[in-house]
Parts: structure tokens; C-alpha cells; sequence
């Protein structure tokens, strides 16, 4: 089976770098004059050389969303099942080598969790754990999929990377999307970052979209982490990974993150930096490239950047997020496993939709649609 | 009037509900578009409550629900969703979307024909939305659908009629009525279609996204039936040449 290893082999990081900070005005021009844009029109957008065009890219990026999307917002919430984790990542407030207490949430905990999301509104939930693979595998996430799936109507997963296998199995239990997020297409620098754990295996990572495609997934998300590396390479290395994942696997729907490394207890610091006018950069070249593209933003941004942004090219946006096991109500006190910038509620963040002229949508999937196995 | 299945329809414009700012907007909108049909995504409803903020605002006794079946893959799935939309909405119309590419949303002809067969055996009325292929509206034909839905240029692209020369096809053999589905991008299509001699368009995206959706809504209505009236009024033919002076067979009536 062809995977897209076979497709990163053939770049080298330094001269995609280079590719990109060497574009030129005239490449940009090019780039948002063109009707379809390739990989090296989206270089030239997200290089240097495109940030003086940013109201040009703005205007194009509203334009296609509305077209492709409509006056609406996705509304989604996460649910962190778990913080036990075997991986050493330095960025992250759940690593092995992190002194925190660690839990797995049982049924009835979930069940509490899942009341006060239910009562924000919410019937699109964002499963997410450490990797723990002696306690928090395959039949637990069954387990809890089966326990939430009359709750909701869209369940999507942010885990462990894992095998065909189990995908296939856990799908017609009710999982509609897996989000797994490279963090970095740069090797070493993975390797510095995943010193233990499994998670250290960058390949076996690279190729979970290859796994979820072939088992048939519904949408898969893309993302790094942006803080790690330079993030218009990693950037770079993320449109590639989405054109060829589209290509291979056309009956599947993707989404795109931008997270930006965000302070924790005792945590790393970024060794890039990028702007909000930057990550504006980023998220209207995604949609300039890719017209299809799901683009979602989380409560790691301030209320400001959250407040203008929805109208430029996002489609999805999560509010009232707590992001440790039991935030809601089994234990709202535990470590978080980053800090959340926009505090506000899903009822506030709603109005400010509706305000915005925008509709919030809470339910876009049905479980009817998932054909059971059984 | 326009007669699909056992009900007769005075508006030849059928709406959507998707890409509105708000419920109330689309309410306005679709009261604007005079519109009869107006169709529902099945994963947009909320089939266990009995309160749903879309279905709420459509509550009026002209406003007929059409839900259609968006998301599904395959044949299989859209049955099945089509009974839960029978359940839930309490009509035996379905809209058939069966696209399993979700970046064109492009419908594929295979699922959709097993699909069709098997729902109108179920007692559904079939609507189903396809490329603007002759040969399966024939055969689309054959296995009892109330209506074809070929689409005028991609969904939500609003390109116009890219499919003109097969839609008319289409319109020329068809046996049950036509509806232009996707693609139609401004009034001025909307028109177009009409005076081609389809026998209703469905749009959604145009009006949704519209600075003024309910102007629009209006502008569509008045497009729809200015293409119609047109239609039955017989346009011209179009030439690109004058009527020749010196005709070339007018030898054949002279004296040799």
C-alpha cells in the first residue's frame, strides 16, 4: 500500500525552506490571480512576500468560504477522557515525565462530563486522551463511544495514533472524525521533541492518515504544532500532506489546525514565533489552496483574534473548552493540559456568531448516516 | 401547474435551507421565494426532538419538506436515512444525494440508480440528484422516480448551466419532470433553465449567501417565472445568419 512517506521522501526540509522565503511579489500576484492554486502558489502566499497582499488574501478567503460553507460556524467541544500518557513530549502538560496526578475517566464520571456539555448546547464532542495504551486502548474508546453515541450527534477523536484495524472497529461504534496532528514534519527536530514513548516513532505518525484513510474514516484533521519549528515549512509540509491524502482517500473529508504553542506549568518556550497577523497569513492561503478545506480554531486564542477571524475563512470553532480530565464537573480543579485564552461561554461565543451575521450550528452529522455493523 | 408524483405544485422554484446567517433569515427568504418544495438536510435536523430551529421556521401549509439524505456514501446508507426521514418528518419524499466525494460532491450514478429502485419499491416518491446524464435519467425512468434533479454546473459553485446541451437532452426525452439542481447562480440562470423547458430549478446557495437573500429570493421567483412564460410562449429560434437575398435554391423555380 502506497503511503505518503513515499511522497515527504522526495523533500529535503532546508530547500522547501528556501523555496518559500525566496518567492517573490510577482509570485503572490501570480498566485492570487490563478483559479486553482497549487503547492507553489500556497508558498508564495505563506512567505514573507505575501504578507503585504494580506487584504487582498482576506477578501478571496471570505469570498470562498461563503460560497463553499455559507453565513455558519460549526460549534464543537472537547472532552479530555484521560491525561495518563506514556510519552515524553516537552511541550506538553501530560507527559510521562510531568508530576501530575493522572486519571482516566470512568462511565459514570463520563456521563457527568457529558451532562454539562449536553446543557451548553453542544451535540458535536471532540474525544480526547493521552497515550496510554495498558489502560485507555481501542476497547475503552469503544467502550465510551458506545456509551456517548445516543448523546450526540457527531464524535470526533483526538488520541493515539492506531491501526487499520482498529479504526475499522471503532467506526461503526459512532466515530465520525480523527484529528492527528504531525507537530512537525522536521525529523530531528520530532525526535528532540518525542524522546520517549511511543510517540517518538515519527513514521508510524506520518502514516496514521494513511490508516484512517484505509479504514474508510469520514474526516480526518491535519495540523502542526506552531511554535516547534518555522511554521511556513511545516506549514508547507501540511498542504502537501492534504493534497495527497485527498488524491488517495476521496471519499474522506479533512480539517485543518493551527494550534500555537501555548503556555503550561514549567513549559517550553516557542522557538518561533508567529504573529496574529501571520496565522491570518496562514489561514487564508489554507483557503485560497483549498476551497474544500475544513479550518478550525480552538480557545488557545485570545477573544480579539477569535472575534475577527471567524469571518475570514474559518468554519469551526470550539467555546467553554476545558482541556483536563473532568474539567466540567468530576474535578475542574486537575492540571490543564494547556491554558485556555478565550474564557468565554458556548452561549457567549454563539451571540457573537449571531452578531457577526453568522448562524452557529450545533448538529451537522446524524449517527443514522453511520451504517452500523451489526 | 407542475405535477410531481400526486401533487401539484403553482411555484416552479424550489428551495434549500443550508448557508443561511440565521433561521429567520432563511424564513424570510423562503416566504420571499413563494417556494412550494423546500428541502432539508437529514444531518442538519434534529430528528429526536420535536422542537428543531430549522423545521420551526418552516412551519406553513404551503411549504412542502423535501429531506434529502446528504452524507451518506452509498446506496445502503441512503435507504436507510430515507426511512428515518420518513419516520421523523412524516413524508414519503426524499431528495436522494448520494455523493460519496466531499469535495465536489459530486453524485454517483451506480449507488443513486440501486438507490432509487429500491426506495420507490419502499413506497418513497424519488427525487434524485445526478449528473446531467441522459441515459440515466432513462434509466432512472425505468425504476420509477417522480422527478430527475441533473445539475447545471457543480453544487454551490453558481457557474450557470455548464451542462446546457445534455440538460437539453434530457429535457427533450424525458418521460417525468426535470429539475435543475445545482449550480444555478443567478437569476438570470434561473431563466435560462426555464426557457430551456426544464420544469423547476432548485436553488439554494445563491439566495443563502446573498448580501440581501430575501431581494434575492424575490429576484429568483421573478426569474423562474419569466423563463416559464417564456417557454410556453415559444421563443424564436436563434440564427447566426441573416435570411439569405439570393437564396440558394432558388434556381429550382426557374424556367430552364
Amino acid at each position: 500500500m502506497k503511503s505518503f512517506n513515499e511522497v515527504f521522501e522526495a523533500y529535503n526540509w532546508d530547500d522547501t525552506k528556501a523555496s518559500i522565503y525566496n518567492k517573490t511579489a510577482a509570485d503572490v500576484e501570480r498566485a492570487l490571480r490563478n483559479k486553482q492554486r497549487d503547492l507553489e502558489d500556497f508558498k508564495a502566499l505563506i512567505s514573507p512576500a505575501g504578507l503585504p497582499y494580506l487584504e487582498d488574501m482576506a477578501q478571496i478567503s471570505q469570498r470562498l468560504t461563503l460560497d463553499r460553507f455559507g453565513r455558519v460556524i460549526q460549534m464543537y467541544i472537547p472532552l479530555y477522557l484521560s491525561n495518563e500518557c506514556n510519552n515524553i513530549c516537552t511541550y506538553c502538560g501530560f507527559s510521562y515525565d510531568n508530576k501530575v496526578r493522572r486519571r482516566t475517566l470512568n462511565p459514570m464520571e463520563i456521563m457527568q462530563e457529558v451532562a454539562v456539555i449536553k446543557g451548553m448546547g453542544y451535540d458535536h464532542v471532540l474525544l480526547v486522551t493521552g497515550e496510554a495504551n495498558q489502560s485507555v486502548h481501542t476497547d475503552y474508546f469503544k467502550k465510551v463511544l458506545n456509551l456517548i453515541s445516543p448523546h450526540f450527534a457527531h464524535i470526533s477523536m483526538e488520541v493515539q495514533p492506531l491501526d487499520v484495524a482498529d479504526y475499522e472497529t471503532l467506526i461503526p461504534h459512532g466515530l465520525n472524525t480523527v484529528l492527528v496532528y504531525q507537530e512537525t514534519y522536521h525529523q530531528d527536530d520530532y525526535r528532540k521533541h518525542h524522546p520517549k514513548g511511543k510517540k517518538s516513532n515519527f513514521l508510524y505518525r506520518l502514516e496514521t492518515p494513511d490508516r484512517l484513510g484505509q479504514a474508510g474514516i469520514h474526516k480526518m484533521g491535519l495540523g502542526v504544532l506552531i511554535g516547534l519549528e518555522d511554521w511556513r515549512t511545516d506549514s508547507f509540509f501540511t498542504a502537501l500532506h492534504l493534497s495527497y491524502l485527498e488524491k488517495q482517500y476521496w471519499q474522506s473529508k479533512f480539517s485543518i489546525s493551527f494550534p500555537r504553542l501555548r503556555p503550561f506549568s514549567g513549559g517550553l518556550e516557542p522557538k518561533v514565533v508567529m504573529n496574529d497577523k501571520e496565522l491570518v497569513q496562514l489561514i487564508c492561503a489554507y483557503r485560497l489552496f483549498n476551497s474544500e478545506v475544513e479550518l478550525s480554531i480552538s480557545t488557545r486564542e485570545t477573544v480579539a483574534f477569535r472575534n475577527q477571524v471567524i469571518k475570514l475563512g474559518i468554519t469551526a470553532i470550539s467555546a467553554g473548552s476545558k482541556t483536563n480530565p473532568g474539567g466540567y464537573q468530576v474535578e475542574p480543579q486537575s492540571l490543564e493540559q494547556f491554558e485556555i485564552s478565550d474564557e468565554r461561554s458556548a452561549q457567549e461565543i454563539a451571540a457573537m456568531i449571531r452578531k457577526q451575521g453568522y448562524e452557529p450550528i450545533w448538529k451537522d452529522w446524524d449517527m443514522s448516516l453511520i451504517q452500523k455493523s451489526c | 401547474m407542475l405535477t410531481i408524483a400526486d401533487q401539484t405544485f403553482s411555484s416552479r422554484l424550489f428551495t434549500g435551507t443550508g448557508k443561511f446567517s440565521s433561521a429567520k433569515e432563511m424564513e424570510s427568504a423562503l416566504i420571499a421565494s413563494a417556494s412550494e418544495l423546500v428541502t432539508v438536510a437529514l444531518k442538519r435536523v434534529d430528528l429526536k426532538g420535536k422542537d428543531d430551529d430549522i423545521l420551526h421556521h418552516l412551519k406553513y401549509p404551503h411549504i412542502n419538506l423535501l429531506p434529502n439524505t446528504s452524507g451518506v456514501r452509498n446506496a445502503k446508507e441512503a435507504v436507510f436515512a430515507a426511512q428515518l426521514a420518513r419516520e421523523a418528518l412524516e413524508t414519503n419524499w426524499i431528495k436522494l444525494e448520494i455523493h460519496p466525494d466531499p469535495k465536489y460532491l459530486m453524485p454517483d450514478p451506480i449507488e443513486t440508480l440501486k438507490a432509487t429502485e429500491e426506495l420507490v419499491k419502499l413506497g418513497f416518491v424519488v427525487l434524485p440528484y445526478i449528473h446531467a446524464d441522459p441515459v440515466l435519467c432513462k434509466r432512472l425512468e425505468d425504476v420509477g422516480t417522480a422527478a430527475v434533479m441533473p445539475l447545471g454546473s457543480p453544487i454551490g459553485s453558481n457557474k450557470g448551466l455548464r451542462t446546457i446541451d445534455f440538460l437539453e437532452i434530457i429535457i427533450s426525452q424525458s418521460r417525468v419532470p426535470v429539475i435543475i439542481d445545482a449550480g444555478i447562480g443567478a437569476p438570470s440562470d434561473a431563466a435560462k433553465a426555464m426557457e430551456i423547458g426544464a420544469d423547476a430549478v432548485l436553488v439554494n446557495t445563491a439566495i443563502a449567501i446573498a448580501e440581501n437573500p430575501t431581494h434575492m429570493a424575490i429576484a429568483f421567483k421573478m426569474a423562474v417565472e419569466a423563463g416559464r412564460m417564456a417557454f410556453e410562449s415559444k421563443l424564436g429560434a436563434q440564427t447566426h445568419y441573416a435570411a439569405a437575398s439570393s437564396p440558394l435554391t432558388a434556381f429550382l423555380d426557374e424556367e430552364f
